[in-house]
This record gives structure tokens, C-alpha cells and sequence, in this order.
């Protein structure tokens, strides 16, 4: 989209920035069956919400109490897609849909910001008024251009108090023009670490590791170590080598902490460090059982043979306990 | 009646960890979740319709997590507290076959009118990366009240 029909759009939106709209009515009062189909949706036994004896013992309510994430629901459109009786007809996303006319036809909702003031009780009333506040100019984000659209929600009992507010943040972005034979996406399945490749070079490191043993290469010429795995002794260039077993005692030589984007299966934060094995080579690993923020150079590690996956078995790090 | 544990300031401190809770998503809980929070948008409940719109499978709604995570706040905190606020940010969707591992940690503790307020930073995590991470302030239940 060029940057002058980007200016038009946001000339036409612009002016719907802050117009409160409203009010949005709940088809029914509160009722315990509409709490009651929640928790067991959520498998959420709080007491306070169903358990009358309790609340009776310990607190002044006298009818079912609603949990508070249940505020967007009591405004919700019902199955035909209406708002409770009385509720306005205007459109309280006529600014998406204008977004959605000109190109930007995706929608998803990127954050939530709830204050809770009250708990709602049998037999409150709920309406809501709604605000965009916000328009962010157009962004670029993974799922395609865009704009962040906030909008605030004031969530009102009968007596036109606020019980719970919130700031809604949407991407309205340009969706991808249809594959055409891309019909259906595969289904999810369990991200997996890469294997690196295993090859006549590197086969029996990773042998080795299946095996419980961390392998240093040594060159039979010049019994010079070596790591990572190499056909080539680097010093006298022979190609003859065999194998020591590493007692996997070391310290830290250096190390970063990875901490965003959070990239599957790893954990976060990923302590990556290079360490100096007691043989006298340096072996790229991750550092276990451990805060960033307690990792230091120098700081004594030993190594255990962990299987990450199936068939897969890497020599992971952590501190030694003085 | 039901045992009631009501968590209690002098029982935690900044760096406690909530304890893991481990949801497995299912086609039903997808689908009863979005029922009973009155959202019959079709990606929650129709596979076909799912992915014409080009995802996988149907997916979780926005406040189904919302439910989750105060479940989660309050299965920790017990009844007498009060959830205060919530704040996060969604990412990955939760689709059936796939399990979502709640963590969460308390940041800070601090007081307004004689009661503890605890912050705690939260995050479900799925197969494919956050579904969602944010934090909420959490009220915890006067020690001294009956009613």
C-alpha cells in the first residue's frame, strides 16, 4: 500500500479517535447459571464464586459472585450475533471495518490491560461503553503490515458504575493474498531441536554422546586435542586421530544470555556458554540449573550427558557446588 | 465445606515461584470455554471454517485465557483474595493436542490500606511459544476479617 492511500485511510479513521460509544447491555443480569457454566468451563473451584456456605462464613455477599475475567462476557453478542435489548446500533469497531474495506482485513487482539474495581454479584446489570484511543501508524510485524488499534472499555453496573475497565490493543493488518492449493495449514506439531548433521567426520562424537562419553578428538602424530570434530589435525595436518574421554570438568570462558524472541524448544532465559575443558579445548554448550544473573567467568562447571529428544544426547553444563 | 488456604504475606516473598499448572487444550475445552464465555466467533468451535481461515485447527479465545489466568492467580492466592489487575500480551494459539504450562513468579510485595498487595509477573506457555505472558496485582485476604 502506497504511503498516500495510507494517509488517506488514516484521514478517514482519524476522526472516529475517541468518540465514546455505547452502551452495550448484557442480554441477562448476572446469574449464577452463566457463573456456573464458566467455572466449569475453567475448572475453577474458588469458593467465593458458587459455594454459598463459604461465602456466608466469610464474607458479606449474598448471592453467587462472578469471577472478574468474566467483565467481557456479560456484554457479549449473543449466538445471532445482537447486543442485549437497548444497546445502541452503532458499530464500536466502525474503525476496523473501515480498515478491513481498504485492504487491512485481518484482526487479532495483541494485549490486555483489566482493572478490577468490584466483584459482580446475582442480579447485577452490565453495559459497556466503548473508546478507540489509539491509532498507531502503520507498523510491520511478522503476520504482515498494520496498525495497533487501542480501545478502552468501561464496564458499568445499573447504577452506571465502573466495575472493571479495560485497554484492548488489535493488529489490523493486510492479509496474504490466498495460495492457491495451500488449502489447509498442517497441524502443530512438538518443535524439536535441529540435529546437527552427522557425518564420517562427526559420527563418533555423537556416538559418543549416545554412549554417556563426551569425545576430544587427538591427533595420533602430534597428540595435539582438538574440538569441534575435524578430519585435519590443524597444527601438523595429519589425518590420523583417535579419541579421548573428557572428564567434562571445566570453567567458564565466556557467555551470553539469550532472552528474547523466545524461540521453541528452548528455555528462557538461555544461558549459552563457551567453556574451557580441563583437557585444554573449548566446547559450545548451554548452562543448566542456574540464573543469568549468578553466571560469571571463570565460574567452575561439569557437564552432564542429558538426552534433549529421542536420539539426541547433548553434554549440557552446570555450576559446581563449592 | 471446602478447605479454604488463603495465602498469606509472611508466606512468600519476591522470587517465589508460583507452582506449574499444566492444561492440556482440547477440542471440548475449546469449544465449552468459548460457549460458556458467549463467544461464538467460528474459529473457536468450526475446524473447516478454522482453516479456511488458514489456521490449523480451531483455537482458544481471548477470554478463556483471560479465565485461565485468573484461575491460575486465585488457585495460588485462595478465595479471600482479589485479583486487582491483569495485563498480557498473546502469542502462540492454543490448539487442541497441544498443553499450555502456566508459570509464574511474585516481583514485588506492597501495601495499600493495611493489605498486602503481591505483583507477579505469569506466562502460559505452549508447544509453539507464549500464548501468553503478562502480570496481574493480586490483593491477598485480611488476615483478621470473618466477613
Amino acid at each position: 500500500m502506497s504511503d498516500p492511500a495510507v494517509a488517506a485511510l488514516l484521514e478517514l479513521v482519524t476522526p472516529l479517535v475517541n468518540r465514546r460509544v455505547g452502551p452495550y447491555n448484557g442480554w441477562n443480569p448476572v446469574t449464577r447459571t452463566q457463573i456456573w457454566q464458566w467455572c466449569m468451563a475453567m475448572g475453577d473451584e474458588n469458593p467465593l464464586y458458587l459455594d454459598d456456605d463459604y461465602r456466608a462464613a466469610n464474607t458479606d455477599f449474598t448471592g453467587a459472585v462472578a469471577p472478574p475475567t468474566m467483565m467481557q462476557m456479560w456484554t457479549m453478542r449473543a449466538v445471532n450475533g445482537d447486543h442485549g435489548p437497548g444497546s445502541t446500533r452503532q458499530n464500536p469497531y466502525e474503525i476496523l471495518a473501515i480498515m478491513e474495506q481498504h485492504g487491512f482485513a485481518g484482526v487479532m487482539a495483541v494485549s490486555y490491560d483489566q482493572t478490577f474495581h468490584r466483584y459482580l454479584q446475582e442480579g447485577d446489570q452490565v453495559h459497556h461503553y466503548s473508546t478507540i484511543i489509539k491509532i498507531s501508524d502503520l507498523k510491520t510485524t511478522g503476520v504482515g503490515k498494520g496498525f495497533f488499534v487501542t480501545e478502552k472499555a468501561e464496564y458499568m453496573d445499573q447504577n452506571n458504575e465502573v466495575f472493571a475497565e479495560a485497554l484492548i490493543t488489535y493488529f489490523q493488518y493486510q492479509t496474504p493474498p490466498k495460495q492457491p492449493g495451500a488449502k489447509k495449514a498442517a497441524a502443530p506439531g512438538k518443535i524439536n531441536r535441529v540435529h546437527p548433521v552427522e557425518n564420517q567426520d562427526t559420527a563418533h562424537f555423537w556416538q559418543g554422546l549416545r554412549d554417556g562419553k563426551l569425545l576430544i578428538q587427538r591427533c595420533t602424530s602430534c597428540n595435539t586435542l582438538r574440538h569441534p570434530p575435524q578430519p585435519m589435525c590443524e597444527k601438523c595436518q595429519s589425518l590420523q586421530w583417535d579419541c579421548i574421554e573428557s572428564t567434562g570438568q571445566g570453567s567458564v570462558y565466556t557467555f551470553t544470555v539469550m532472552h528474547y524472541p523466545e524461540i521453541p524448544p528452548f528455555d528462557y532465559p538461555n544461558t549459552i556458554v563457551l567453556v574451557d575443558l580441563q583437557e585444554g579445548v573449548r566446547i559450545v554448550s548451554q548452562l543448566i540449573d542456574t540464573k543469568p544473573g549468578d553466571v560469571h567467568i571463570g565460574m567452575p562447571v561439569a557437564m552432564q550427558i542429558k538426552e534433549v529428544q529421542d536420539g539426541m544426547s547433548l553434554p549440557l553444563f552446570r555450576p559446581v557446588q563449592k | 465445606m471446602t478447605t479454604i488456604h488463603n495465602l498469606q504475606a509472611s508466606q512468600i516473598q519476591t522470587g517465589d515461584k508460583l507452582p506449574e499448572f499444566a492444561l492440556p487444550i482440547t477440542a471440548r475445552l475449546v469449544v465449552s470455554a468459548a460457549i460458556a464465555t458467549q463467544d461464538f466467533q467460528d474459529v473457536h468451535h468450526d475446524k473447516a471454517a478454522a482453516q479456511e481461515k488458514g489456521t490449523p485447527d480451531i483455537f482458544m479465545n481471548i477470554l478463556t485465557t483471560n479465565g485461565f489466568v485468573g484461575r491460575y492467580l486465585t488457585d495460588w492466592a485462595g478465595p479471600g483474595s482479589r485479583i486487582k489487575k491483569i495485563r498480557f500480551n498473546l502469542g502462540a494459539p492454543n490448539y487442541p493436542g497441544d498443553t499450555m504450562i502456566m508459570s509464574g513468579e511474585v516481583k514485588e510485595l506492597s501495601e495499600e490500606n493495611g493489605l498486602t498487595l503481591v505483583h507477579v509477573e505469569f506466562r502460559g506457555k505452549n508447544g509453539m511459544g507464549n500464548h501468553v505472558s503478562g502480570s496481574a496485582i493480586v490483593q491477598l485476604a485480611d488476615k483478621g476479617a470473618s466477613k
